[in-house]
């Protein structure tokens, strides 16, 4: 592995407890999951850090389970062990989706939802599903818990509100009533960084967040407002072009982001049986 | 700080001293000698890395020799048995599923792990169970005809793969 003669020192904690000791005493620790973000920030020499903390065994975040009418996904639970499981399929249809489209069968069995968040990329594909249904992030640490609604986790690019002393153990999705909708546009779905990312679900009023227009994943409040009060889908496009600030990079420009964006919103509101 | 690991690999115990920092990769290659797994661009992408892992395939440029403690690992040099070719790799032989053959451990154990989850995939599932490997010489094409035709064997497969 390039850049990598030092010396790195890895802790592997039996159980939570452990994990946030080791955080709180040993720290600052990067967390492990799948580490299919961090090896290749290790291998570009993008990450520095030499000591390590293995979360891969603490199987007991791993759970995905009822929580009230909603479910509650641990944070090491793989992109397969959310595609395969049934709670998910009945309750949060538009996660499956979004599982299933991240890398290969190699990369789902080993990514799981608390890296695709912690890793903060604005291109992560279940972002906007966790905006959408409206999730919380429980965070931990030696000192307690505290939970975080999704939406206000993020702070800027790469940036979020958890501390280093923290880890993510679980996301609550409250029950999401009415349709759910997924639709990513990349270039190779398996391989590619998703270029435009949407979820959206038509609660008592529609809620839809795009991945890839902006530093952060969005929620699109004016969009949702003006669908609220009765925008066609000609209105709604519009609102959604001004209110996202898509940049150029060497994934696609500002201007496909925006037409795709569009375009994502009028197929969604289309399969919602709106006009 | 070297830490001791030992597993599993194609059914035989290993057990070595690691820097943390070893690919589990790097570690077949270079501590078990065994060359069969490819390594493409070290970054998860192309697949040629791929292992089974527990019987689930991982890249194993993605993961440090440490975490594979414990763990079952299977190779490309583990699944021929008493000298027959697992019907995968006789359905590459057959179909001409390979160029210049670097993808091609990979593609298999994507593969044999494909046909334990569904014995009898489209040309379409065949196409997504392996859309985490690249090739750069076929085409895809005769790779699709190359597992389509273990599948029309896969009565003979032995489970190498699990779940
Ligand atoms: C070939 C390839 C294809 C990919 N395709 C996609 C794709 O299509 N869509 C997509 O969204 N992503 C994709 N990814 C990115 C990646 O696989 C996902 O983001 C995955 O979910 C990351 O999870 P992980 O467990 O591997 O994270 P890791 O690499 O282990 O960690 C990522 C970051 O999160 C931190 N972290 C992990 N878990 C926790 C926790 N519980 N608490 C606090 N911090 C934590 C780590 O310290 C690190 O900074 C791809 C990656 C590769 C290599
Ligand atoms: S070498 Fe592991 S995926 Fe390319
Ligand atoms: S045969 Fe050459 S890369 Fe696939």
């Amino acid at each position: 592995m390039r850049g990598s003669i030092s010396n790195r020192r890895l802790f592997e904690p039996r159980s939570l407890r452990d994990a946030l000791r080791m955080l709180r005493d040993e720290g600052p620790l990067v967390p492990m999951a799948g580490c299919t973000d961090l090896y290749v920030s290790l291998n570009f020499g993008t990450l520095k850090d030499t000591r390590f903390l293995n979360l891969w065994r603490l199987d007991a975040l791993r759970k995905i389970e009822t929580r009230g009418a909603g479910v509650s996904i641990g944070a090491l639970a793989t992109h397969t062990n959310i595609m395969r499981s049934a709670l998910v399929g009945k309750r949060l249809p538009m996660l499956a989706a979004a599982c299933r489209e991240i890398g290969g069968v190699q990369i789902q069995n080993r990514g799981t939802l608390g890296g695709n968040v912690a890793n903060a990329s604005p291109a992560g594909d279940t972002l906007p599903v966790l905006a959408a249904a409206d999730a919380v992030v429980v965070l931990a640490s030696a000192g307690g818990i505290r939970r975080v609604p999704f939406t206000a986790f993020y702070t800027g690019y790469r940036r979020s509100v958890m501390r280093p002393d923290e880890l993510i153990v679980a996301f609550d999705i409250p029950a999401v009533h009415g349709r759910q909708w997924f639709r990513k546009v990349g270039t190779r779905a398996a391989q590619a960084i998703s270029k435009v990312v949407m979820a959206a679900c038509d609660d008592d009023r529609p809620r839809i967040a795009v991945g890839s227009v902006g530093p952060t994943v969005v929620r699109l409040p004016r969009t949702e407002a003006a669908l609220a009060s009765g925008a066609s889908i000609a209105d709604a496009r519009r609102t959604l072009v001004d209110e996202i600030t898509p940049i150029d990079d060497l994934r696609s420009t500002a201007e496909y982001r925006r037409r795709v964006a569009a375009n994502l919103l009028a197929r969604c509101l289309t399969e919602f049986g709106m006009s | 700080m070297p830490i001791p690991v030992r597993l599993r690999v194609n059914n035989t115990s290993c057990e070595h001293t690691v820097e943390p920092r070893v690919l589990l990769v790097h570690y077949l290659r270079d501590f078990c000698g065994l060359t069969g797994t490819h390594v493409g661009c070290e970054t998860g992408i192309c697949g040629a890395c791929t292992v089974l892992v527990d019987g689930q395939p991982v890249k194993s440029c993605t993961m440090f020799a440490v975490q594979a403690d414990g763990f079952d690992v299977t190779t490309i040099e583990g699944i021929a048995t008493n000298g027959h070719l697992h019907p995968v790799q006789q359905g590459f032989w057959d179909c001409h599923g390979l160029q210049c053959g670097f993808c091609t451990p990979g593609m298999i154990m994507a593969s044999v792990h494909l046909l334990a989850q569904n014995a009898s995939p489209s040309r379409e599932q065949i196409a997504e169970g392996l859309r985490g490997n690249l090739c750069r010489c076929t085409g895809y094409s005769h790779i699709f005809d190359a597992v389509n035709q273990a599948a029309g064997q896969s009565a003979r497969i032995t489970g190498v793969a699990r779940g």
